[in-house]
């Protein structure tokens, strides 16, 4: 049934300025990319995408931007929220050498995809870009899965100086890449794509969303494809035909705002 | 050869099955979408002169038997919309214009600008049961009512819809003043006034509070209703609330529609329930020796 149930929130933890995780009891099995809407009374209903996965626990990781996400990083544990998923189509592992792209916020959610990952024993690339190094987060939690972690910041606070795009370029150059798996800034996202020519592309969309469930039209790109359910996770393939990637979204009332 | 083809007075359609309003119409590219999945009309979003946001989420919410939602209206405003519009590119499969406000120089406003953009005919949405100042508000006030379509009919040329509400109880005033302003159609019915309180917090679900009740639950009010506006006009009927499956439409035309709109079945079957249900209809008329649409419509009056 597509409404939210209320959940207690188990642990709570602070990852970054402004980036804090929350775990619930998982409502059942939940695949790498998906999402839920989080129902907080008397404020909003907002998409998180998970960024811990285990058998019994969920866990989405997530920044502090504004009225919903302030009064999320307000509650302590054992407070009430409101859950409604999984939601959305999740990501597909393919190739045996993986690069993964996070920007910003985006690290969280691929990290049970590399956890998956490296599971099945998959040589795997994590490229984690930031602004500034007291904005990285989760470096640990990947680096404990035995994938090669390379950190990219605009400042050159740490790593290497530049976007993360610009490192996976190198990386591309150097390694034989099977697949990439993104999820971050649009903009990083549609250079990857370019660089990516005939290398398996997915990532991870982001946009305003209000149903969930796919009639309200909200969140469609292209011809009619609904980020909330077709989505949030596109080929490569597909988005390159979507005009709408990399260059604008909507906002809540349907306009269109550029990136 | 069983043919599905229909008309709404001047409007003709490939086959019986509408886009209702609010669903998949935000933007050019989803209505083109509805159009690959067979809808036989597209019947925009209810757009006003103004950008506005809609409501905080939850907007929609599953129920057992239905959907319920408070969506706000959200809309860019009719400028921003045209654009949209004026991408889309179809010969057969008409696009109507759903425009909502709160008076006649407002709707008039907006027709207008409907008519500029290329619709093939507008629908004047007076039934939103959740938007302040607006829908419902105007659309149990024959008076105000009458006044709005005269001054819309006064200023376009296109075919004139009037969306109405299935919460009035004067059903047959409202109808009937709706035929005399000279409108060219009803749409019938909009959402049914609802609410859902989620037991462990003791709220109301919908930021609104209260929404609107769409889905299987309401057929059967949408079916009274579209009979009952069939006794009482002679203009033509689109029947809508609860359609799924074929046979809901033609239960709809069996009330007296000429044509029937599709929402939450979006949901329940997924976008190409204009193709299923096409099928279905099909698939009806040829076990129940029917050929044309016509010989359904208005069937169950005897
Ligand atoms: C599929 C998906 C997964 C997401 N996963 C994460 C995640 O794991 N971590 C994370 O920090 N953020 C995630 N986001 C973004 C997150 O939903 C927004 O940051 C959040 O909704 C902001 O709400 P607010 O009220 O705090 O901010 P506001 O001040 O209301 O808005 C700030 C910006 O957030 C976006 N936003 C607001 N409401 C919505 C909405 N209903 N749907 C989508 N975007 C909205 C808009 O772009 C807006 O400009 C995800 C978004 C989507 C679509
Ligand atoms: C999410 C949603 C948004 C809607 N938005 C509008 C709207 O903008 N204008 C309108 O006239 N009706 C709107 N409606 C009502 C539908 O057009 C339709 O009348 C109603 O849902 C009943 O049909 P259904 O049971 O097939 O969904 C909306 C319905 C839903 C579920
Ligand atoms: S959020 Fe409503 S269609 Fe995707």
């Amino acid at each position: 049934m597509n409404r939210p149930v209320i959940t207690t929130i188990l642990t709570s933890k602070i990852e970054a300025p402004n980036i804090k995780t929350i775990t619930f009891r998982s409502p059942g099995k939940v695949t790498p990319g998906q999402y839920f809407m989080i129902w907080i009374p008397g404020v909003d209903e907002i998409p998180m995408s998970v960024s811990q996965i285990t058998p019994t626990v969920i866990g989405i990781t997530f920044r502090k931007v504004g009225d919903a996400t302030n009064a999320l990083f307000q509650l302590q544990n054992g407070a009430q929220i409101g859950i409604r998923g999984p939601l959305g189509n999740g990501f597909t592992l393919t190739g045996k050498h993986l690069l993964f792209v996070g920007g910003g916020t985006g690290i969280g959610m691929l990290t049970p995809l590399v956890e998956q990952a490296r599971k099945k024993k998959l040589t795997t690339t994590v490229i984690l870009g930031v602004q500034t190094k007291e904005q990285l987060f989760f470096q640990h939690r990947f680096q404990r899965t035995g994938a090669t972690v390379l950190v990219s910041t605009d400042d050159g606070s740490m790593g290497y100086k530049g976007f993360a795009s610009e490192l996976a370029k190198d990386v591309l150059a150097k390694e034989r890449i099977d697949a990439v798996y993104t999820c971050g800034p649009e903009q990083m996202m549609t250079a990857l794509l370019s660089l990516c020519k005939n290398i398996p592309f997915q990532a991870s969309l982001e946009r305003y969303m209000k149903c969930a469930i796919g009639i309200c039209g909200q969140c469609c790109v292209g011809r009619g494809l609904r980020v909330c359910v077709d989505g949030p996770i596109f080929d490569g393939n597909t988005l390159k035909k979507i005009e709408d990637f990399g260059s604008y979204h909507r906002d809540a009332a349907g306009r269109k705002i550029r990136f | 050869m069983v043919d599905i083809r229909t008309t709404i007075g001047s409007l003709s359609l490939q086959n019986p099955t509408m886009l209702a309003s609010g669903i998949m119409d935000e933007d050019a590219g989803s209505m083109h979408r509805m159009i690959d999945s067979g809808a036989g009309a597209i019947v925009t979003k209810s757009i006003g002169t103004h950008p506005r946001e809609g409501y905080a989420n939850p907007t929609v919410i599953e129920l057992d038997h239905g959907l319920l939602n408070a969506m706000g209206l959200p809309n860019p405003g009719i400028d921003q919309y045209g654009e949209e519009i004026k991408k889309i590119k179809t010969t057969k499969v008409p696009l109507i214009g759903s425009i909502y406000a709160a008076d006649a120089p407002e709707f008039t406003l907006l027709a207008q600008k409907m008519q500029h953009y290329g619709v093939s005919a507008v629908e004047l949405n007076v039934s939103c049961p959740h938007a302040k100042h607006y829908g419902l508000e105007v659309g149990s006030d024959p008076v105000l009512l009458h006044d709005i379509i005269r001054n819309v009919k006064n200023h376009i040329t296109l075919p004139v819809f009037v969306k109405v509400s299935p919460n009035i109880m004067n059903l047959s005033e409202i109808v009937q003043t709706i035929e005399d302003a000279g409108a060219n159609g009803i749409v019938a019915i909009n959402t049914v006034k609802a609410m859902a309180i989620d037991l462990q917090t003791k709220r109301p679900i919908l930021a609104n509070k209260t929404g609107g009740y769409s889905g299987k639950a309401i057929k059967p009010i949408g079916i009274r209703c579209v009979y009952d506006i069939a006794q009482t006009v002679d203009i033509p009927i689109i029947g809508v609330g609860g359609i799924t499956t074929g046979l809901d439409a033609i239960e709809y035309l069996m009330a007296g529609a000429s044509a029937v709109q599709i929402g939450s079945a979006v949901y329940y079957r997924g976008p190409e329930v204009f193709h299923l249900i096409c099928q279905e209809i099909r698939t009806w008329m040829k076990k129940n020796k029917y050929t044309t649409i016509t010989e359904i419509i208005g069937a169950s009056f005897q």
